[in-house]
Parts: structure tokens; C-alpha cells; sequence
């Protein structure tokens, strides 16, 4: 189990998260433009790395709110993402 | 005089495979030596007379998820698309112990999908009515007839969510994984294919868009193509070259009780409250249940995870709950958006990508290898894995197998 530092909450259980997984995935500024190989891009592509991975997590049993963390796939390190306030605004 | 401790054990069995020393080039390479890697250059071989080949292993032979999977063999899926697969891969392990004159202790003892919920009723009943069109043996079962099978499964009412009935596929099954990887691994060696371990692939030679080679660990190797069947470290791989998959890599665990008496006579799978059970040849109750949430490539998952699975597995079997977790361990297994795998042509020449088979590959192993083998050396795909292609993702022709495959398995 993991201790997943919630920018709010302080470092909880990961079963009181919910995954979102890849960060700064922005929905298209004009979906209408996109073609079906961009819009396939972005419903269904999601980068996939072995190693430091920005990713989405939701504080659900807890504050309830958004924020990122880099975390290393294979041995699951977390680094705070200094981004977070940007990204819960 | 004071015997030596294990002095009067057998010999070491003759190796079924030999080790040889990676060539400077063969006319195909196979990335990956689990399941998949191993059936395709198999049929690469009988069926389409190709052995200046190499599968290049980057661990030891098969000891990615085809070691680690609960080895849940059926074809009852939805679609047409995945019936076609799925059936025709159960076609071929019917009679693949005789191809490969190898024990894999196959064992057709039926799977139960329970259902817990009037909409799991009728979404039973829907894909036993699909499996049927498609000539796929299936039956829809009332809770007495489920007990009748499975009499150690707690079909009473007062469950949180009682069993309503099943469906009942008599010719799914189970069989030994190890023992499937190794009776495809010897074939391969006595045909003159090289089974090269510790080799891992860490990148490729091209000209443009043409894949002339690929770079290893122990040196490059030229290859005429390069078949990918590396499962969840697919995405490692393609990310070389910028091809990107809509591919997710996850743990997935599985468990082991001690050894026990047989007490389980076939194979139960429940979506609704999600775990599945079966019993190995050897006694060890079989358990698995669903990912672990994060992206991982870490093979291990976390406890909370076996938890929650163990409590429904307790709940269906009350007599389960004077057993033991012998053991637990985790794959990495690459999950697509619609549950069904990628398979075929990829936008470079000579180079063939087969993913994506996320929780459910092993079932699939032998149709994989035969479809899979067709679409390298014809450079176009079987008509089975046709619409399994990369395209459909922008297209939308997805085949959306959450249903049949949404528990893992
Ligand atoms: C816990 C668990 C339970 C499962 N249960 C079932 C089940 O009951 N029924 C079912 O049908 N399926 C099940 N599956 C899924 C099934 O195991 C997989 O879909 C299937 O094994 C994938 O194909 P494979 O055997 O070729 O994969 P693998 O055995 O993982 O083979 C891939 C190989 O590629 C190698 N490799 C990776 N990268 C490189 C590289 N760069 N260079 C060289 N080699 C490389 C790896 O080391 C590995 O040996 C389960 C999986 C898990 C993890
Ligand atoms: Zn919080």
C-alpha cells in the first residue's frame, strides 16, 4: 500500500484515493477541428513510461480534491509535483 | 556413513532447450519470450516453414505474466470479432498436447461467470445467446443448477449479493502455463529456433520507416522483421521509435492457498463482487481479481488489493476461510481502452506489434501464435485478428469486451 502525500491532507493510504492517471492531459481548445486520429489521441493515448510519470490523483475519503505527484513506475517513489497549485486552482 | 541430503534424488531431467549464443542475423526476430513470442515463432515454423528465426527474451524463458497468470482458458466472449479469436484458440488447445507431445495437463472443467444482479441476468443470458450463434458451447444456469455443478459455492440467499445463476461454458478450462511454454519451446529448439535469454532489446536499426534490425543487450542483431510480444513492456519498446499504443501498464496479482484435498471442480468467475477461483492439479486454491489502479511496471501490487478479493472469495466459499495464502505475486499486464488486444501491422515496414492482452492473454496463446505467425509472414493480417488492427481506435470500430473480460483472467 502506498502513502500518497495529499497536498492538504498530508501522506494518507492509497486506498483513500481514487487514480487518474496521465497529468496535464488538457481537453482540445477546438474539438470540433480535430481529426479522428487527433481525437483518438487524446480520448485514448496516454503516455505509458517506465520511470517518473506525472500523474492525476483524487483525495475521494478525504478532502476530495485533485492534484499531481511524479511517481517512479517501477518502485513507486513519489516526488510532490510543484505544479500542484497550479493544476487545482 | 551419514547420507547427504537429497544424495538419492533423480538426476536433473534433460534440458528441454539449449542456450546458444544470439547470430549476427535471422529472417525474423521475436521480441519476447513469454507465451505469445513462443507460440508465434512455433507456427512461424510448422505453418509457414520459417526457422531462421530468434526469440529474444530479455529474463529467463516464459517467466513474465506467462508465469505469473491463474491460467483460465475459455472463449465465451461477446463480440463476433473475439468469439473468432478466442474460439479458434480453443479449437487448438484441444488437440495441442498431441501437436506438441507434451503433457499440459489441459484440463476441460467448465467455467461459471456468475451473475449477481438482475442486469448481470440479463447480460448473461444476452452473451450466452451470442456465444451460441457463434457455435460456442454456452448455458444459461438457474442458481440450483449452478450448486449442482459447484457444490461448494454458497448459492443461498442471504448473500450481500446472492447468485442468481451463470453462465456455464463445459469446454473452458485450465492447464499448466509453465508446461505449454515449455512444450512450445522444445518443438522450437529441435526445429533449429534459437531461444535466446538475457538478451534484452533495447532499441532498432532502421532505414526511414523500415525496421532492418534490432539492438540487444548481447549486440545487434539484423533481422528481415521484428515481431514485438513483449506484453506490458510493449510500450518501452515502441516508445523508441515514437510509435505511441493506447496501452496502460498495471500490476495484476494472483494468489495460492497451501496444497489441499480437491474440493473445487471447476472454474468460477464472479465480475459483480470480482474475484475468480479454481484449483490446481496439485491442490493449491488458484485466486485472482482485478489491477492494481496506478500505472506500474513493478511487478508487485498492493495488499489491499488481495483483501478485498479474499473477503468475496470467502463470502462464495464459506469453506475457504480455513485456508492459508501460501503465496501472492504480480505481472504487469497492458490494458487497452476497449479490453481487447492490438494485433497486426504497425506504420513501419517490418515491424509487427502484438499487445494489449491486458488480464486475458494466456487463454489466447496458441490462436495468438497461429494468427500472429500468418500476419508476419504474409505482412497482412489473419482474418481472425483483422479487426484487432491499430486503426480502431480512430476509426471506432473498438470491440468492447469489458463484459466478458471486465474481471481479470
Ligand atoms: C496475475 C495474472 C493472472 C492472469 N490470469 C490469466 C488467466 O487466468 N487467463 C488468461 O487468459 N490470461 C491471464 N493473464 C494474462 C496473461 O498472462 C497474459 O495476457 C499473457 O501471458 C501475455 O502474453 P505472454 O505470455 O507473451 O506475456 P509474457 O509472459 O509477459 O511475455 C512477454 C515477455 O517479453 C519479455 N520482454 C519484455 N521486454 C523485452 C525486451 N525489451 N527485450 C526482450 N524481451 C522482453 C518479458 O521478459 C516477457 O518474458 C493473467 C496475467 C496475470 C499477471
Ligand atoms: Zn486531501
Amino acid at each position: 500500500m502506498m502513502l500518497i502525500p495529499c497536498p492538504w491532507c498530508g501522506p494518507r493510504n492509497e486506498t483513500e484515493f481514487h487514480y487518474g492517471g496521465q497529468a496535464d492531459v488538457p481537453y482540445p481548445a477546438e474539438p470540433q477541428e480535430l481529426s479522428d486520429v487527433e481525437w483518438a489521441r487524446f480520448l485514448f493515448y496516454r503516455a505509458n513510461p517506465k520511470g517518473l510519470f506525472s500523474e492525476r490523483w483524487n483525495h475521494q475519503a478525504g478532502c476530495r480534491r485533485w492534484f499531481t505527484v511524479r511517481r517512479d513506475t517501477t518502485t513507486n517513489e513519489i516526488f510532490q509535483d510543484d505544479s500542484h497549485e497550479a493544476v487545482t486552482r | 556413513m551419514p547420507r547427504t541430503p537429497g544424495a538419492d534424488l533423480p538426476d536433473h531431467p534433460d534440458w528441454l532447450w539449449n542456450s546458444p549464443e544470439p547470430k549476427h542475423s535471422y529472417d525474423v526476430v521475436i521480441v519476447g519470450g513469454g507465451g505469445h513470442g513462443l507460440a508465434t515463432a512455433y507456427y512461424l515454423a510448422v505453418n509457414h516453414g520459417i526457422t531462421n528465426m530468434a526469440v529474444l527474451e530479455s529474463g529467463w524463458l516464459a517467466g513474465g505474466n506467462m508465469a505469473r497468470n491463474t491460467t483460465i482458458i475459455r472463449s465465451n466472449y461477446l463480440w463476433d470479432e473475439s468469439a473468432g479469436l478466442y474460439e479458434h484458440a480453443m479449437k487448438l488447445w484441444e488437440g495441442l498436447e498431441d501437436e506438441l507431445d507434451y503433457p499440459l495437463l489441459f484440463s476441460q472443467r467448465g467455467v461459471l461467470n456468475l451473475a449477481h444482479s438482475l442486469q448481470d441476468v440479463r447480460d448473461s443470458k444476452r452473451r450466452v445467446g451470442a456465444n451460441r450463434l457463434n457455435g460456442i458451447d454456452a448455458e444459461w444456469l438457474d442458481a440450483d443448477q449452478v450448486a449442482e455443478i459447484c457444490p461448494i459455492l454458497n448459492t443461498s440467499e442471504d448473500l450481500r449479493y446472492p447468485v442468481m445463476g451463470a453462465t456455464w461454458q463445459p469446454r473452458a478450462g485450465i492447464a499448466k502455463h509453465d508446461h505449454v511454454a515449455w512444450g512450445f519451446a522444445r518443438a522450437l529448439d529441435r526445429m533449429g529456433v534459437d531461444l535466446v535469454q538475457n538478451c534484452q532489446v533495447t532499441g532498432f536499426d532502421r532505414i526511414g520507416d523500415r525496421i532492418t534490425g534490432v539492438r540487444t543487450t548481447r549486440g545487434d542483431i539484423a533481422a528481415g522483421k521484428v515481431a514485438l510480444a513483449a506484453a506490458g513492456s510493449t510500450s518501452v519498446l515502441t516508445d523508441e521509435l515514437g510509435l505511441a499504443l493506447p496501452i496502460q501498464s498495471h500490476p495484476l496479482q494472483a494468489l495460492v492457498s497451501e496444497l489441499l484435498e480437491p474440493v473445487h471442480p471447476t472454474v468460477v468467475m464472479s465480475n459483480a463482487v470480482h474475484v475468480y477461483v479454481s484449483q490446481a492439479h496439485k491442490g493449491e486454491l488458484v485466486l485472482g481479481a482485478g489491477i492494481d489502479a496506478y500505472n506500474s511496471y513493478g511487478q508487485r501490487g498492493a495488499f489491499h488489493t488481495i483483501e478485498r478479493e479474499l473477503t468475496a472469495a470467502v463470502e462464495l466459499f464459506p469453506m475457504f476461510s480455513r485456508a492459508h495464502v501460501l503465496r501472492t505475486w504480480a505481472g504487469v499486464v497492458d490494458v487497452t481502452p476497449d479490453a481487447s488486444a492490438i494485433m497486426g501491422l504497425t506504420p513501419f515496414e517490418n515491424l509487427y506489434v502484438n499487445c494489449g492482452w491486458g488480464t486475458g492473454g494466456f487463454k489466447a496463446t496458441p490462436g495468438v501464435g497461429w494468427c500472429y505467425a500468418h500476419t508476419i509472414a504474409h505482412d497482412e493480417p489473419h482474418p481472425l485478428n483483422a479487426p484487432f488492427n491499430l486503426d480502431r481506435f480512430a476509426t471506432g470500430a473498438l470491440v468492447d469486451e469489458h463484459g466478458a473480460a471486465g474481471v481479470a483472467h
